[in-house]
């Protein structure tokens, strides 16, 4: 006879305001087969997992249905509790009254009702769970992490310093990302290249660290401490290990006029090119869409320069496959081009420009020498105005998000234009100025008193050009809330933070989930915020979410700790939910037919086959067998077994329609 | 073809040269225009300031009234009866329980089948027939001005690019003349405030004028009589807040609306068109042959 026991948790007032829990108490304790039912404030504290325990202890139960939450919240912390009180934690299920009861009905005898009925479907499966043991599988102890700027390189060694071995792969030709196109960092003002270059070589020359630059990630599969990463290595038409990086080819090349990437288009490079003179490697890629010799089959002048003979015009891009554990995805974001703005010119105005573009104007490396320059004219500008939120908090023209780094980055560049051209004046239109951390508001303070920025709180609702001028067109709606104009010779748009242009598919080849504004999702936006819905995946950097260089690094450490944490253990315990095909004693031995439909349904290749021999080492049968460390679960092969000879563990084809019967 | 039409006080009053020239395109074109019978009041500025169930009674009841008579879409040319009706209907059509209070109130059941259209929507629908019309195109710089109503609010959803809308400009050029780019297309005429303050009007329309002039317009074009009583009926004021020595090159360029430029486009007289009622009046030189009338759409930047 079962001994089922019942506890129906309030989850404070997320259960409790909407659901009569002692009524659902008490009418589970009236179900056949039910022992103990009891109703309490927050069943996951240790008090409400010590009611558990003791019911499972003084009333012999033989199963036991927790009415709370999700299970995706909080299933491992129930089924810890019974394995403690000695009953099989796969005896243990979970009633969604939350988010399938509580959060979408309201509150009333018929939501009441429907968290009974949500129970009593629980405690008919629970009756017929069997003990199960999870599946212990072995973990690969290296690390991908996909992206080379601030957050992969702060992952990759972390992860190698922790003495794992770390695949670090980034599609540009250098490692660097983001920050190294960035002239000062706030809240100090020091130099963006002069505190990663160091961070970059150290990458390089990790003995932990695999670095594949100009690659990208072709596909992963697999499961947790098991994937299997294809990468591939665009080829960079230079055989790496001959090239010294000397830089006779770039000098000698053809095309010059090619806007630069890593100068947001304000300089101009090479066919064959280093992004930058600090790139890691400093090794050279020929740019194929641009090189004369691939578009007219003539030119090859880098090849006559290269003094190692190391030009490759044949080389072909290269599949690497690699077995990881762990991934930390790190791939970072995009800023909305000018061009998305009509009311501020199109694009078609040169002076005006994106934030990432000052930070190339503001640079020693930059174009102009670290001079502010405008592109127009190449002359100083003696009047800039910087509009914040260009795009960002606007739902109807731009996206609803706050961008969270322009307040800060604007206050930047206004201070180092002010420290730049004595004699100008720097205008800031803003809407709020959100200087949350540590001694940020004290930095944009320093802007306003000291380098007397001029802020201006209202929205700019055009730019036209006039008489060589950007006429900005705004109002001020502080004090007298009036229409203020500024002749302006250089506007900098603090332009919103998106996501990459293929975070999407990105997303969809690892198999995790991301949100509207194609951001990735972490697991929980507070407690889990480095790990992902799916495990093993780990994220870091802006890919999430905006944000700046402290949070992102901060955000690496956490997700490359995580990696760390995983791979201090030799293997990893799977939850046994994998599919099992029947055996019966001699003569049946299985009613598997061996038609091996799931082999075809299966879309992880989790079904091998197994020869079942006589004593005399005949051959009696060949029938379908699942291995379990692929297996992952779904149950495709389970609905399209002809001959029903394969079930779920733990969702047994009985235990299912128990479930509904008892609807 | 046949579409609804909603003329508003304006189309019978003071820009009644707009519904003329709009009638002459349409009936051009083969198209009906038919009147909603019984039609009233949109309720414009006046109601929405005041009463917000009655700014939605007064165009609920034109609209009930437009499904009564079977007409799928109507055609309205002016842009705070334009307004006051799409927004009407939007509301509505969005909220069940307004909805029940505003048909009980004006006593009749509305659905809401019927669509609301302004003048550029309706032209662009009907654009593909232009360019067989056109027999005298009409080559000249224009700025085309679209205010304010024609492209806001978003809900409604006109035009496509709020902040820079084409939808004009595609229309001039189908017809053969020159759209300017220039920085005060949908900037504020200063609309109402044409009666109760009229040199606030003057002060904001003059930056419009001063701007098209300057970037070498010939006329300036526009579909909301608000607008053209502004520009137009308004150029006196406007000249008198101009800075001295620049009045007079304001004084001289001519407001159309867009379906004059059409008509006249298409060869019709200036009379039946009413250009003859414009304040400032209207004589362009002859059209330079350079410009060829241009499809709509394919001249977009």
């Amino acid at each position: 006879m079962p001994r089922i026991g019942v506890f129906i948790c309030h989850c404070g007032e997320n259960i409790g305001a909407t659901v009569d829990c002692a009524a659902v108490a008490q009418a589970a304790g009236r179900l056949p087969g039910v022992v103990h039912a009891v109703d309490y404030k927050y069943m996951c504290s240790d008090p409400g997992q010590s009611l558990i325990k003791e019911a499972i202890r003084e009333k012999r139960l033989t199963g036991v249905v927790v009415g709370a939450c999700s299970p995706r919240m909080h299933e491992p912390t129930f089924r810890r509790a019974c394995a403690e009180a000695g009953l099989n934690p796969f005896l243990c299920e979970m009633a969604n009254l939350r988010e399938h009861c509580s959060w979408v009905h309201e509150k009333g005898e018929v939501t009441t009702q429907k968290a009974i009925d949500l129970v009593r479907m629980l405690v008919e499966k629970v009756k017929r769970n069997r003990p199960l043991t999870p599946i212990r599988v072995p973990i690969t102890k290296r690390a991908l992490v996909l992206g080379g700027g601030i957050a992969g390189i702060q992952a990759a060694l972390d992860i190698a310093n922790a003495g794992h071995k770390v695949v670090l792969v980034e599609r540009d030709p250098s490692i660097g990302g983001h920050m190294a196109q960035l002239s000062e960092t706030f809240p100090t003002l020091d130099c963006s290249q002069c505190i990663l270059t160091p961070r970059m070589v150290e990458v390089a020359q990790h003995p932990n660290i695999t670095l594949y630059t100009y690659s990208e990630l072709e596909s992963l599969d697999g499961f947790i401490g098991n994937f299997r990463a294809t990468i591939r290595k665009k080829a960079r038409s230079v055989d790496e290990s001959l090239c010294t990086g000397c830089g006779a080819c770039i000098q000698k090349c053809a095309q010059k006029k090619i806007p630069s990437e890593f100068n947001a288009g304000l300089g101009r490079r090479t066919a064959i090119y280093v992004p930058f003179p600090q790139a890691v490697p400093n090794k050279p890629v020929i740019d194929r869409a641009r090189c004369t010799y691939y578009k007219s089959g003539r030119c090859k002048l880098c090849e006559k320069a290269c003094p190692t003979k190391a030009i490759r015009f044949d080389q072909e891009d290269e599949l690497v496959t690699i077995d990881v554990g762990a991934v930390v995805v790190a791939t970072g974001y995009d800023v909305k081009p000018t061009s998305f703005f009509p009311e501020y010119g199109y694009g078609e105005y040169k002076d005006v420009i994106t934030g990432l573009q000052f930070e190339r104007l503001a640079s020693a490396s930059g174009p102009t020498l670290g001079e502010i320059r405008r592109p127009s004219d190449n002359e100083v500008p003696k009047k800039i105005v910087f509009i914040a939120c260009a795009g960002s908090r606007d739902p109807a023209k731009g996206i609803h998000y706050c961008s969270k780094i322009c307040c800060m980055y604007t206050a930047k560049h206004a201070m180092l234009y002010s420290h730049k051209v004595h004699d100008g004046q720097a205008y800031v239109f803003y809407m709020d100025i959100r200087a949350g951390g540590k001694m940020y508001e004290e930095f944009v303070r320093r802007a306003v008193e000291e380098d007397h920025v001029r802020y201006v709180r209202g929205r700019v609702s055009r730019i036209y050009q006039k008489d060589g001028k950007l006429i900005v067109k705004g109002v001020d709606t502080l004090l007298n809330s009036r229409p203020v104009e500024v002749e302006a010779d250089l506007v900098v748009l603090a332009t919103a933070m998106t996501a990459q242009p293929d975070a999407e598919e990105l997303a969809q080849k690892l198999k995790v989930s991301y949100d509207g504004d194609k951001f990735l999702n972490e697991a929980h936006p507070k407690l889990r915020p480095v790990e992902m819905n799916t495990a093993g995946i780990f994220v870091a950097g802006a890919c999430q979410a905006p944000k700046d260089i402290p949070e992102t690094v901060a955000q690496a450490s956490g997700a490359a700790s995580k990696v760390a944490g995983m791979f201090s253990r030799d293997e990893l315990s799977r939850e046994p939910v994998v599919a099992v095909v029947n055996r019966q004693p001699p003569p049946v031995w299985s009613t598997c037919v061996g038609c091996f439909l799931c082999e075809t349904a299966c879309a992880y290749q989790a079904i091998e086959r197994e020869e079942i021999r006589g004593r005399d080492g005949s051959l009696i049968r060949t029938i379908a067998k699942v291995n379990e460390s692929v297996c992952q679960g779904c149950g495709t092969c389970v609905a399209l077994c002809r001959s029903k000879s394969i079930d779920l563990q733990g969702y047994t084809n009985e235990q299912v329609y128990a479930e509904l019967l008892a609807l | 073809m046949r579409f609804g039409f909603f003329p508003g006080c304006s189309q019978e009053g003071s820009s009644r040269e707009y519904q003329e020239s709009l009638r002459e395109v349409a009936s051009r074109l083969g198209i009906e225009l038919a009147e909603i019978p019984d039609w009233n009041c949109c309720g414009a500025t006046a109601a929405h300031t005041l009463n917000h169930r009655l700014a939605l009674a007064l165009p609920a009841r034109t609209l009930a009234l437009a499904e009564q008579a079977g007409l799928d879409e109507v055609v309205v040319p002016c842009s705070a009866c334009y307004n006051r009706l799409a927004g009407t209907r939007h509301e509505l059509l969005h909220d069940e329980a307004l909805r029940q209070q505003i048909t009980d109130i004006i006593e009749m059941n509305w659905h809401g089948a019927t669509r609301i259209l302004n003048v550029l929507e309706w032209l662009n629908r009907v654009a593909g027939e232009l360019p067989g019309h056109v027999s005298a195109p009409f080559g000249h710089r224009v700025a085309c001005y679209y205010g304010c109503y024609l492209t806001r609010p978003k809900a409604l959803a006109a035009c496509r690019r709020i902040e820079d809308p084409i939808e004009m400009d595609e229309l001039v050029r189908a017809v053969g003349a020159e759209p300017i780019r220039w920085a005060y297309k949908v900037e504020c005429c200063g609309a109402g405030l044409s009666v109760s303050r009229t040199e606030s009007v003057a002060r904001l329309s003059e930056r419009i004028v001063s701007d098209a002039v300057e970037r070498g317009a010939e006329a300036i074009v526009v579909a909301c009589p608000m607008c053209h009583t502004n520009l137009d009926l308004r150029r006196d004021a406007i000249l008198a807040a101009a800075p001295p020595g620049g009045r007079s090159r304001l004084a001289s360029i001519p407001v159309l609306y867009i379906s004059q430029v059409i008509g006249l486009a298409m060869g019709v007289s200036p009379r039946p068109l009413g250009l003859h009622r414009h304040h400032v009046p209207v004589r362009l030189s002859a059209a330079p042959p350079s410009v060829a009338p241009v499809a709509p759409g394919e001249g977009e930047e």
